[in-house]
């Protein structure tokens, strides 16, 4: 007798039903588009939307399709270079259309309606496979590090200041550790060291304080710990991602990725983008302002700065001595706006509380003194060494104001000194977030449409012509069980699909390679069940026990031989990056998902056509 | 199991020629691992590499490697790295190849930095440790005892060290999705060995009076119709995707086509193999009842 549980039959039904639905949207495709909304984000309407189009076609702009959906405006297109056209036109102030809309490129899925009105969505392709930008940047994660010793600097100084101990200065520390990580403070010689760690330790509580040993004098040692600084780097990261991921958003990218790779190291793929000019500005471009005091003492004739003070050149060449101090960072700005003052172009910028405190303590304690803002900008630049060629970041900083405080003010204030054009910049720079630390590219990769196309057309072309050859092979091989295990390959295919759909996962060129490998492996867990079949039969035993018996002994090897590959499948995951990391994902998901189709569901059909009360004398395995 | 002096044989004159080939050859790395410039491009009609070399050179970029991949239409140029960024270098690529050819067509350009090529390879050498070391343990835990373990390990490393030497003898660009295959080939091929123990193991608890040699000989042929099959099966889709995927897929379905031939040579002739000429015997299997007789002492 070969029996089957009803509940098994259901489940598999339902899953394989269930599969089908999410798999669906993928069958369909998308359309390059590009998505109008409303500045007031009232809902388009069809006069509205007949306007546009109307608009589009009397300026001989190539779409395909214009169509209203959820309130806004979808201008279908062609391909990526109409829809870059499309775009240009759309966002020329000339033709109107910025006037009242917004615009964002994206891909407007080609299935009915329905299926849309249902939340399915296709995978999203990756890259390789539609053409697009990709850049990895490097976080300066030990200029983060710096950053907060600058921090800690400045409130020791103020705290020594306001106890009245005196001391000679304060420099950075470097203790076990490749990069500074802690501050000396020089005291004068029989200094009380116990009362300055008092202090110290009042300023800044999480800093573990020391007496120091120098040479002359007296000195206190403040070391971060190693927990302390991986925390600092880890904060770096993770803001830096954020502030990426709105600096992105901001382009009107459709489907962008922003995610952390590795360590120190961030990743953005924007699909679509070719030679854009204008990502380069908004992400590649690093630069934050500092607010410091200007030093009244008097330049040094050898430029060299005296303690406490830091030398910059001010943008119209003369050199400015700034404290050290630092009042506010881009850190702690929430907004900013470019405008037009009395005095040309500006900036005005919104401080968060912390921020909007110290501006307001120090206005009030130095009004009527000069106060510089400082630019800080990151560039990349290559130098020779030893004949090699290597990368290196350089900082430039200027000075682009300097100006006397004629007020008491907080957390809104306005900074001067820009053309239109750098106003207008950093305004978008500073309203994105600005970078807890400097970021470089490391990486940096434009793969054209066409390359795109050609390469879902090779993937697809293998994967059809594989397995077409595939399922041939099996019929002719084990006849009517061939077809069972073809089915059952199929349902793989879509099972695997519906996954990698509701995961969301980003399908790349290796990935299609993944889903041909995992029909071809899936095979395997079939050829194990009729093979132990075939030898059961050829034991002499009957064939509805025969299929029974294949299917149990077969369980233990085809776990055991996936459980293998499944390891493999997980450790590329864990170290690999981008493409690869797609691959393992496949590779991995497929060994579940061929466990399952070739397990239950070959058991279930083979079931449904040997089972129950059938006489049968022979099966037709080859 | 009779004939595995030979398969040892031929499995180590295989070994060497592989090592030796690494290590004078070395691996034709992409600059995945090496960093540099990457720039892809498409003619309209068949590619005169030398003149684009020479077109190459004389924009300044000094030992460009230009070769043609796909077809004769497409070529790849690959470069040290300069610190130009992709949006700096394609428009003076643009200009250098639309003197060869002005219809030219740049297709993909990457520039990928000196230090992230260090840590991919640092990355893919840990990654190929780390899944030995996984694998090994799962055999260990799975079997109880290490003369299969040993087998399975060394059948397993067989196979990637081929497939490496293969690549540095024809010295086929090695880029990251190699790594990968290599990876898929190291669980393939471990697949076949434990459906092979897995059957000596059922082997053995039916029948312990036969020789471990008949036994071990009996597992491998039983199952062998399986291991051809699913073999076949794989092949032919690998083989697909090797002359249908496009370059972009070739380094990567080539290894996976070495390694599955290697994997399941190993597998037949030489894991077991190991095992046996360590001395395996049913016993080791079945750990427990070789103390039944202590545990009856008074």
């Amino acid at each position: 007798m070969l029996e089957y549980a009803r509940w098994k039959y259901t489940l598999v039904g339902v899953v394989l039903a269930v599969a089908f639905l999410f798999a669906l949207p993928n069958l369909f495709g998308d359309d390059f588009a590009l998505q109008l909304a409303r500045k007031d984000r009232v809902a388009i309407d069809e006069p509205q939307r007949a306007a546009i189009e109307t608009t589009l076609k009397n300026a001989g702009v190539a779409f395909t399709g214009v169509e209203i959906d959820d309130g806004n405006v979808i201008i279908r297109f062609a391909d990526n270079d109409s829809q870059l056209r499309g775009r240009d036109f759309v966002k020329d102030e000339k033709n109107g259309l910025t006037r009242e809309y917004l615009n964002a490129m994206m891909y407007a899925s080609r299935a009915p309606h329905f299926i849309q009105a249902l939340g399915l969505r296709a995978m999203p392709l990756g890259l390789d496979l539609r053409g697009g930008l990709y850049l990895l940047y490097q976080v300066d994660v030990d200029g983060a590090v710096e950053r907060l010793l600058g921090i800690y600097d400045q409130d020791y100084r103020r705290a020594l200041g306001a106890e009245k101990i005196p001391f000679t200065d304060i420099t950075t520390l470097q203790v076990d550790s490749d990069i500074p990580n802690g501050l000396r403070v020089l005291l004068p010689a029989g200094a009380d060291t116990g009362a300055v760690r008092a202090a110290l330790r009042k300023a800044q509580p999480d800093i573990a304080c020391r007496d120091g040993v120098v040479a002359q004098g007296a000195a206190v040692d403040c070391v971060m710990t190693e927990a302390q600084v991986r925390e600092r780097r880890n904060f770096a990261i993770t803001s830096n991602i954020t502030t990426l991921r709105n600096r992105v958003n901001a382009l009107g990218v459709s489907e962008p990725i922003v995610q952390q790779q590795g360590v120190d190291r961030i990743n953005v793929q924007l699909p679509g983008v070719q030679n854009s000019a204008e990502v380069k500005s908004t992400l590649g471009k690093v630069a934050t302002l500092e607010y410091r005091m200007e030093d009244p003492r008097p330049m040094p004739e050898n430029r060299r700065a005296p303690p406490g003070a830091k030398i910059y050149m001010h943008k119209d060449g003369y050199p400015v001595m700034l404290k050290r101090e630092i009042i506010v960072t881009g850190d702690q700005m929430i907004n900013a706006n470019s405008t037009s003052g009395q005095q040309g172009p500006q900036v005005d910028v919104t401080l968060n509380s912390a921020g909007g405190e110290r501006m307001l303590k120090n206005t009030q304690q130095n009004l009527g003194k000069r106060m510089g803002v400082v630019y800080i900008e990151q560039l990349r630049e290559v130098v020779e060494e030893n004949g090699q060629k290597v990368e290196r970041t350089v900082k430039e900083e200027k000075v682009i104001s300097l100006a006397v405080l004629n007020g008491v003010f907080s957390n809104r204030f306005m900074t001067t000194g820009l053309s239109m054009n750098e106003a207008r910049e950093l305004a978008l720079l500073l309203k994105g977030g600005a970078l807890a630390a400097p970021i470089s590219i490391a990486n940096e990769r434009v793969i054209g449409p066409q390359l795109g196309a050609a390469n879902i057309e090779k993937g697809v072309k293998a994967l059809v012509i594989g397995m077409g050859a595939l399922f041939l092979f099996m019929i002719l091989y084990y006849q009517l069980f061939g077809v069972v295990a073809d089915l059952v390959l199929v349902a793989n295919v879509i099972l695997l699909g519906a996954l990698l759909s509701m995961l969301g996962v980003a399908l790349s060129l290796p990935g299609i390679a993944g889903i041909i490998l995992t029909v071809g492996m899936a095979v395997d867990a079939n050829v194990l069940i009729y093979e132990r079949i075939r030898e059961e039969l050829r034991n002499g035993v009957s064939p509805q026990a025969a299929i029974k018996a294949g299917f149990e002994k077969a369980f233990s090897a085809i776990a055991d031989s996936n459980v293998t590959t499944f390891i493999a499948g997980v450790v590329l995951f864990v170290f690999g990056t981008g493409a690869i990391k797609g691959f393992a994902i496949v590779l991995s998901l497929g060994i579940l998902t061929s466990m399952f189709t070739a397990l239950m569901g070959s058991r279930a059909l083979l079931t449904l056509m040997f089972g129950g009360k059938k006489k049968i004398t022979k099966l037709a395995i080859g | 199991m009779g004939t595995r002096k030979w398969w040892y044989t031929l499995s180590s004159v295989l070994m060497l020629g592989s090592f030796v080939s690494f290590f004078t050859l070395g691996l034709n790395f992409a600059i995945d691992f090496t960093g540099g410039i990457n720039i892809e491009a498409n003619f309209p009609t068949d590619a005169n590499i030398d003149r684009i070399r020479t077109a190459v050179e004389a924009g300044g970029y000094h030992e460009p490697q230009v070769s043609t991949f796909g077809s004769t239409r497409d070529i790849a140029i690959r470069l040290q790295s300069t610190g130009e960024t992709a949006e700096q270098l394609r428009p003076k690529f643009q200009a250098i190849l639309s003197a060869v050819d002005p219809d030219v067509k740049i297709a993909d350009l990457a520039v990928v930095g000196p230090q992230v090529g260090d840590e991919l390879r640092n990355a893919a050498i840990l990654s190929l440790a780390v899944t030995l070391a996984l694998i090994g343990l799962y055999i260990i835990l799975r079997f109880h005892t290490w003369r299969l373990s040993l087998g399975a390990i060394l059948a397993v490393m067989h196979d990637p060290i081929l497939v490496l030497g293969v690549f540095s003898f024809t010295q086929t660009l090695f880029d990251l999705s190699v790594v990968a295959a290599i990876l898929a080939v190291i669980g393939y091929s471990l697949n076949d060995t434990v459906i092979v123990f897995d059957r000596i193991r059922e082997n053995f608890e039916k029948n312990r009076r036969l020789t471990s040699e008949v036994t071990l000989d009996n597992a491998i042929n039983q199952t062998l119709s399986r291991t051809i099959m699913t073999k076949v099966v794989t092949c032919i889709v690998v083989v697909a995707l090797l002359l249908l995927g496009g370059p972009a897929l070739r380094g990567f379905s080539e290894a996976l086509l070495i390694g599955i031939i290697a994997g399941t040579y190993s597998s037949i002739y030489i894991s077991s193999a190991i095992a046996l000429s360590f001395g395996l015997k049913a016993e080791h299997l079945f750990p427990s009842e070789r103390k039944d007789p202590i545990d009856e002492l008074p």
